[in-house]
């Protein structure tokens, strides 16, 4: 029986069909929305690397039924920013090289960010508390987290994601 | 005069069209072997390529692990993609070049001396010819085996070669843009999860397929050859959920578990195993001279990378078509043939980024398992991508080891003998022959399975790789026992031996020096005369501000270790400062490198810190759990460091422009894990010779003193 689920995308309404209500919202992102920065780790709420913000709270989506998410609105790593208008974080990941494989990186982006939001001035320890839901096997974590530092001055600066949430 | 001898990866590869081709105007393609495996060697051949073709980074685009296009690099393993296929990468880069100004010489009339390029265009004597690679292209022959001819670039004269470049392929990832092969999508692609054979010789007894039918709530179907089953279909919701079901409801016979007995690096003495000697036998009477023995050990490792292995394939019209992330494409197409009973040249293989692998994961079975779908599916594209259990439980393991240190002293207390006995399974157990990809062992009459070798001493070797202490000490051996069956299937994890060997070596020098009353640091020095070696101990003490004679205790302390991997390739030192009391608390990790020259040097921070972390990850946390089968199968059983628990990293690179390079990806590995090993004991004034150093063996020791 197919049920239809409608919810906000990056800030777009999408509209999705589907026979599953239990389908995982990570799984409707890559595979029916086709948007595939948002990355499966361990389908078990334990990695992280399909981190997601939920009406602003980020929350793993890999096991996450979509009908539960109807109404809301998701922001994906595709949400914060593009190369040509980078959010702070993102410019700051690249200008830190904040990464080896990359595959954790859209999660932790994600995390960092619903940091920032409520917290504009972390210590490192807060930044460092706030991504212990997200792991990175290469050891790309200082790195990471001086990206997080350097972006949170520069937020504190006034500099702005370029595209609005 | 006697032809140069060329870099053996283009010996093995001479046509110079597999490196380099000039595909349309301003636009250079490049190929190389050597795979992106998150360590950003992407990166450094462009900028190798950059400087030895004279044209701008941005003009390259690079193709890398490709049976149809690239070069056969073998596997991009060892930390020898920079040290060997970047200097190849150089010479055919470089004999690519010195075509183009004989033709170009030839085309304006004057001496190829006359001539120089400058991002592609030829310049006479400084001023443009209206002659570039691409308005001459057509009439150079790059079908051509390589000279070694090209005049390779001074270190002067680099432009791109020693800058930190950004990496590539990291605003991808950080756009979240389709960067890895589980993003890929083909026209009409099904989704398949494989219901794993438990072992080699289990077979199928029943398979209860409604009930699995039922579970994926969306239709899937079976696939079955022999003892493989893959479950497929089009919604990967449904594959997902009937393959989690698959384990409740598909039953096995001859199914063997290994034991939690099996877990520990002491099991492997006393069981059968291929034993030899590398050096001179162990002198019999040791004449009075004071002795030191110790026993260090560490428990199977895994890779666990973070993205599960995935693999597509197609089989289309006589050709299979595969996508991976494997090491190695050409060896895993020599292994599919093998297993499928299809010619190499029927089969063409991809390498597609995965995430970071650190070794011999589960990229190559999950592309035999695409493809065995794909060959009982024809014209149908197969997804596989693996379950996080699925990784944790069949990846192939870095093998338990066990090292047994016994040294000779002389008077002054430094070591005139030294025997490093070593029990191991194999840190080798790539497909190579096709016998021991998983997939292919659930077949009806598999290929039989191939006994277990190590990696000869020439490349570095396995379980004895950095086995030999690099120190001034007149008599040295390796005794090795290769253990001829392990509980799993173990095979090669970053620095195969050479954790374990260096936190054997370090950690004993540090109790000889402690016997000696000398200060480790100035114990090193004292027994090596290695320059590069002397040089980065004491660089990294003099950053790390370390005082002979600082007393530890009240759970603080401070150790230093070296090594220079494989005793061929990069040096490192390591300063290790921790806090003690129930858990380990790493504070601060200080680094002194010697790579040789480095292409990208943030690029090669980024590895030996990322080879600082994770040591200590699998120092103070990691051991694959045995009980009634692999009990690590999760990120909750089988932790691994986390944010909150990784020290301050200071890296300083030494000697970076005059030496040949050096790989650096695993140099740092040991040094850390012995540092740690030798902070725990200036801090606790008791050592711990097991690894990890868990809690339990925390409290252990300090209740022993």
């Amino acid at each position: 029986m197919t049920k239809k689920f409608e919810f906000s995308l990056n800030g777009k309404p999408v509209s999705i069909s589907l026979d599953n209500e239990e389908t995982p919202l990570l799984n409707v992102l890559r595979n029916d929305l086709g948007v595939m920065g948002t990355r499966y780790g361990c389908g078990l709420d334990q990695c992280g690397c399909c981190m997601v913000l939920i009406d602003g709270a980020p929350e793993k989506c890999c096991t996450k039924p979509v009908w539960s998410v109807a109404g809301k609105g998701v922001t994906t790593v595709e949400g914060l920013g593009t190369p040509e208008r980078p959010h702070p974080l993102q410019q700051a990941f690249i200008e830190e090289q904040a990464g080896q494989c990359g595959y954790c990186l859209a999660g932790i982006l994600i995390a960092a960010k619903a940091l920032l939001e409520r917290n504009a001035s972390p210590t490192r320890l807060e930044i460092a508390q706030a991504l212990d839901g997200n792991i990175c096997r290469c050891g790309a974590h200082n790195r990471i987290m001086r990206a997080v530092e350097k972006a949170a001055a520069r937020m504190r600066e006034g500099v702005r994601p370029g595209i609005p949430q | 005069m006697n032809a140069p001898v060329l870099p053996g990866p283009l010996a093995d590869n001479p046509s110079l069209d597999r490196w380099v081709t000039f595909p349309a105007p301003g636009k250079v393609t490049v190929g190389t072997g050597r795979v992106e495996l998150g360590q950003g060697v992407l990166t450094a051949m462009t900028q190798i390529a950059a400087d030895e073709l004279d044209v701008a980074m941005e003009r390259i685009t690079i193709r890398s692990g490709d049976t149809e296009f690239t070069p056969n690099e073998g596997y991009t393993a060892g930390s020898q993609s920079i040290q060997f296929g970047g200097v190849a990468m150089r010479q055919a880069c470089a004999d690519v070049r010195g075509l183009f100004i004989e033709r170009a010489a030839r085309v304006l009339g004057c001496k190829p001396s006359e001539l120089d390029i400058r991002d592609g265009n030829i310049l006479r004597n400084g001023t443009p010819t209206g002659q570039d690679y691409w308005t001459l292209a057509g009439a150079v022959d790059l079908s051509a085996k390589a000279t070694g001819s090209g005049r390779r670039k001074a270190a002067a004269d680099f432009a791109a070669i020693g800058q930190s470049s950004a990496r590539l392929d990291l605003p991808a990832k950080i756009f979240g843009k389709p960067a890895f092969i589980h993003d890929m999508v083909l026209d009409g692609m099904v989704h398949a999860r494989v219901v794993r054979q438990p072992n080699r010789g289990a077979a199928i007894a029943a398979i209860d397929e409604q009930a699995i039918k039922r579970a994926a709530k969306a239709p899937v179907e079976f696939v079955r050859n022999g003892n493989f089953l893959a479950i497929v279909g089009n919604d990967e919701t449904a594959v997902d959920l009937a393959g989690a079901a698959a384990a409740n409801h598909v039953t096995w016979q001859h199914v063997e578990t290994p034991t939690s007995l099996q877990a520990e690096a002491s099991w492997l003495i006393q069981r059968p195993a291929v034993d030899r000697i590398i050096g001179a036998p162990e002198p019999a009477d040791p004449q009075g001279r004071a002795r030191f023995e110790a026993t260090y050990t560490r428990g199977h490792l895994a890779h666990a990378s973070i993205s599960p292995s995935c693999g597509l394939a197609v089989y289309r019209d006589g050709h299979l078509t595969v996508w991976t992330h494997c090491q190695g494409v050409f060896p895993l197409r020599a292994a599919l043939a093998r297993t499928l009973g299809l010619d190499a040249s029927a089969i063409t293989v991809h390498h597609v980024q995965g995430s970071g692998c650190y070794g011999h994961n589960g990229a190559d079975d999950a592309a035999a398992d695409a493809a065995i779908v794909a060959m009982k599916m024809p014209g149908v594209p197969i997804r596989v991508r693996w379950r996080r259990e699925e990784e944790f439980v069949y990846e192939p393991k870095s093998p338990a080891m066990v090292v047994k240190v016994r040294a000779l002293l002389d008077e002054a207390g430094k070591p005139s003998d030294w025997t490093a006995e070593i029990w191991s399974g194999t840190h080798n157990y790539r497909p190579g022959a096709g016998g021991n990809l998983l997939g292919g062992q659930a077949l009806p009459n598999p290929l039989p399975e191939p006994p277990p070798g190590d990696v000869p001493e020439a490349n570095g070797g396995g379980a004895t790789r950095n086995a030999e202490p690099l120190y001034d000490i007149a008599g040295k051996r390796i005794i090795h026992h290769l253990v001829m069956e392990t509980p799993v299937r173990t095979s090669a994890l970053r620095g195969l031996g050479a954790m374990p060997n260096v936190f054997a070596i370090e950690c004993a020098i540090d109790e000889l020096a402690e016997r000696a009353g000398q200060d480790p640091v100035q114990y090193r020095l004292s027994i090596t005369a290695d320059r590069r070696a002397r040089t980065v101990i004491e660089k990294v003490a003099a950053m790390a501000g370390w005082k002979a004679g600082e007393l530890g205790g009240a759970g603080r302390g401070r150790g230093i270790a070296f090594a220079r991997y494989k005793n061929r390739a990069a040096y490192a030192a390591v300063v290790v400062e921790l806090d003690v009391d129930e858990t380990i608390r790493l504070r601060h990790v200080w680094c002194a490198s010697d790579a040789g020259l480095v292409v990208n040097p943030d690029g090669a921070i980024n590895q030996l810190e990322g080879g600082i972390i994770q040591s200590a990850s699998w120092v103070l946390k990691e051991q694959v759990r045995f009980d009634n089968g692999v009990s690590s199968f999760d990120w909750e059983t089988y932790p691994v460091l986390k944010f909150s628990e990784v020290p301050e990293i200071d890296i300083e690179l030494v000697n970076t422009k005059d030496e040949p390079p050096l790989g650096v990806g695993e140099a740092t590995a040991g040094p850390t894990a012995a540092a740690i090993g030798n902070a725990v004991s200036h801090a606790l004034g008791a050592r711990i010779r097991d690894l990890p150093m868990t809690r339990e063996r925390i409290m252990a020791t300090l209740l022993k003193e």
